[in-house]
């Protein structure tokens, strides 16, 4: 009990209670309990059975991780095309706008505002056979479009397109980070336009870029809207599986156990860049 | 170190224009061979536009500008062999103070080795710790920033380095000291320097020679002593500390009236082709006197303030509305009270005529 007391006579801790009450009811216990139901035989729902790793063992001998290997890769491909096609787009709002670069980017945010399966319904349109793109190229030049609708490839264009304002803010604040008298210097001590940009702009945008990708992985790898319209159910991504097995399947420990699943993988993934890029230190020390 | 040797660096009617407002406004001058030449001026006067055409940074709107009789007008900044220290440094964050100091050699493809001991060389030339070699530039003090900068503008090894009012942010006791070190690399490297301020007692302290710039022109050009003991306008003797200025008439060879004062002076005898001129007379030769003719020039007044300077004190001596400023040595001091009359008085060849601008 003495120890409790010393524990509240800083006040500190005592005005941190109210926040930390709510953290530990809002975030930790449902995190738990998450957590306690992967752990609970198929089918149950109470987290006071005995525990087991059946859930564990049924997605690896089951194959359901082909569905966390498809979230994966499309979330890495969505990241790598964003970073491709974003640097670019940044760089000359940056250098055309300059300060007004950032406001500008807000514009990309705009879409936002409308239903993001609305907006994928609209691409539906616009690909489907006969639609926008298809039967204007076929009545114009009576050209034959392949099939792109309901492809691994669509799916990759809606996570993209989706995802795009979230990469593209960032970089350009990045960016736009890069005071104008450091690529001065780095002329005048001789570089060329390509060594300024490998030397001093793209390093010092390097926050930029690292927040933004983390940003636009972890939202990609949760992506599920763009599979199940614009794939057309083609692929099965992990998000897929949890919510089947949430609703349709009632099967809540098998789902808690693929969510777990995705939770370290991705936690994984991100400590490690973490970790490789220093936050803190490219940010901290401008 | 006076008189031009060999020209490094002519300007020739340079103007650069923004609009219709010339921010240099048709310079010519000639920079010699390991001068020190600075460019002093107020803030707005285009100095800085100056040293960003010399750099490379900004292109003149009209004049040439010629480095060793080769006309680099149109030369960019990464092709000329000259190298500027900027205001803000522009240290590069994401780099050690090696990397920082090696970029340029880096640039050029310099074998990793052969950078390292031409940092390391420089870091010792310029009094920086050997184990700064590694250390995180940003955790550098500003003066030991500062000291990184031009070790990194000096491994480039340039023709003639610029400075860009590098000293500005820094505190006074450590930019008198980074003054003197400064002028030390000008004499141990032999290079051309030009250094741009708007204080020239920084100036003064390291310059060879001064152009002194007002509203993108330069308005005089000379070795400190000259800017100090013989300004040419009501402008530059100001610009140089505390100065009385007495706005006068010709009245006759040698002598000079004033209108507001309602005296005559006796004045040295040099021309000024001004319409409006001014006499001019630092405090430091203006003394207090005993009786009006214990000097050519007197005038009465009462002592309204008095200042310690360190060294020196300063009186404020009210004559009418006319301010006038006395300094005498700590050790000398006045023996006046506040509110005393007092004449005070000078020697005509210690008061300098100027033109009124």
């Amino acid at each position: 009990m003495s120890a409790l007391n010393s524990f509240f006579a800083q006040p500190g801790r005592r005005a941190a209670m109210p926040i930390l009450v709510l953290l530990l009811l809002g975030f930790v216990a449902p995190l738990i309990a998450v957590v306690g139901f992967s752990f609970m035989p198929p089918r149950t729902f109470g987290l006071f059975h005995e525990p087991s790793l059946e859930n564990y063992e049924k997605i690896f001998s089951d194959n359901t991780y082909v569905s966390l290997l498809w979230s994966l890769g499309l979330a890495s491909a969505t990241v790598v095309l964003l970073a491709l096609i974003c640097y670019p787009v940044a760089y000359g709002l940056v250098r055309v706008f300059g300060r007004w670069s950032t406001v500008l980017t807000l514009l990309f945010t705009i879409p936002l505002v409308v239903s993001e399966n609305i907006r994928l319904y609209g691409w539906v349109l616009f690909f489907i056979k006969g639609g926008v793109l298809p039967g204007t190229l076929k009545t114009l030049f009576g050209a034959e479009m392949g099939d792109f609708l309901f492809t691994p490839a669509a799916v990759l264009f809606g996570m993209v397109y989706v995802y795009l304002p979230f990469m593209l803010f960032p970089m350009t604040l990045g960016i736009a980070m890069v005071p104008n008298q450091m690529r001065e210097a780095a002329t005048d001590l001789g570089a060329s336009r390509w060594q300024v940009f490998r030397e001093v702009e793209l390093p010092l945008s390097t926050p930029g870029l690292m927040i933004g990708s983390l940003l636009t992985f972890v939202l990609a790898i949760g992506a599920i809207a763009e599979a199940k319209v614009l794939g057309g159910q083609r692929i099965i991504p992990i998000t897929h599986d949890i919510e089947i097995a949430f609703t349709y399947a009632q099967n809540w420990p098998l789902g808690a156990a693929l969510a777990v699943l995705l939770m370290l993988v991705v936690s994984v993934l991100v400590l490690a860049v973490l970790r490789r890029f220093d936050l803190d230190q490219i940010l901290g020390k401008r | 170190m006076n008189g031009i040797s060999k020209p490094i660096l002519q300007l020739k009617n340079v103007r650069k224009s923004f609009g219709n407002f010339n921010a240099v406004d048709d310079i010519n001058l000639t920079i010699g061979e390991g001068e020190f030449f600075t460019i002093v001026g107020p803030s707005g006067s285009g100095k800085t536009t100056m040293i960003r055409m010399l750099a490379g940074m900004d292109k003149p709107t009209s004049g040439d500008i010629l480095l060793r009789d080769k006309r680099i007008n149109d030369t960019p900044a990464n092709q000329r062999p000259t190298c500027m220290v900027f205001q803000s440094l522009a240290l590069f964050p994401h780099r050690t103070v090696g990397q920082n100091i090696e970029f340029a050699l880096k640039i050029r493809n310099v074998a990793p080795a052969a950078r390292e001991k031409r940092a390391r060389e420089l870091m010792q030339q310029l009094h920086l710790p050997a184990d700064y070699y590694g250390k995180n530039v940003t955790l550098c003090s500003g003066g030991e920033r500062q000291r990184v900068a031009l070790a990194r503008a000096l491994a480039f090894d340039p023709q003639i380095l610029f400075f860009d009012e590098p000293l500005s942010a820094i505190d006074y006791k450590l930019r008198k000291t980074l003054e003197k070190e400064l002028k030390d690399i000008h004499r141990e490297t032999g290079k051309t320097f030009v250094y741009i301020t708007h204080s020239l007692e920084e100036a003064m302290v390291m310059s060879d020679r001064i152009g002194v710039m007002r509203r993108g022109k330069l308005i005089q050009v000379g070795s400190p002593n000259e800017i100090y003991s013989a300004p040419r306008s009501r402008f530059v003797s100001e610009f140089m500390g505390d100065v009385n200025v007495i706005p006068v008439e010709s009245n006759g060879a040698g002598s000079v009236r004033s209108q507001a004062l309602g005296a005559a002076f006796k004045v040295p005898a040099t021309s000024i082709e001004a319409k409006a001129q001014c006499l001019v007379v630092r405090p430091e030769f203006l003394r207090f006197l005993d009786a009006p003719g214990d000097a050519p020039n007197s005038l009465k007044g009462v002592l309204y303030n008095e200042y310690a300077l360190g060294s020196r004190i300063q009186y404020q001596v009210r004559i009418g509305e006319k301010v006038f400023l006395v300094e005498k040595l700590r050790q000398q001091p006045f023996k006046g009270k506040l509110d005393d009359e007092v004449i005070i008085g000078w020697d005509p060849e210690n008061s300098i005529m100027v033109a009124d601008e």
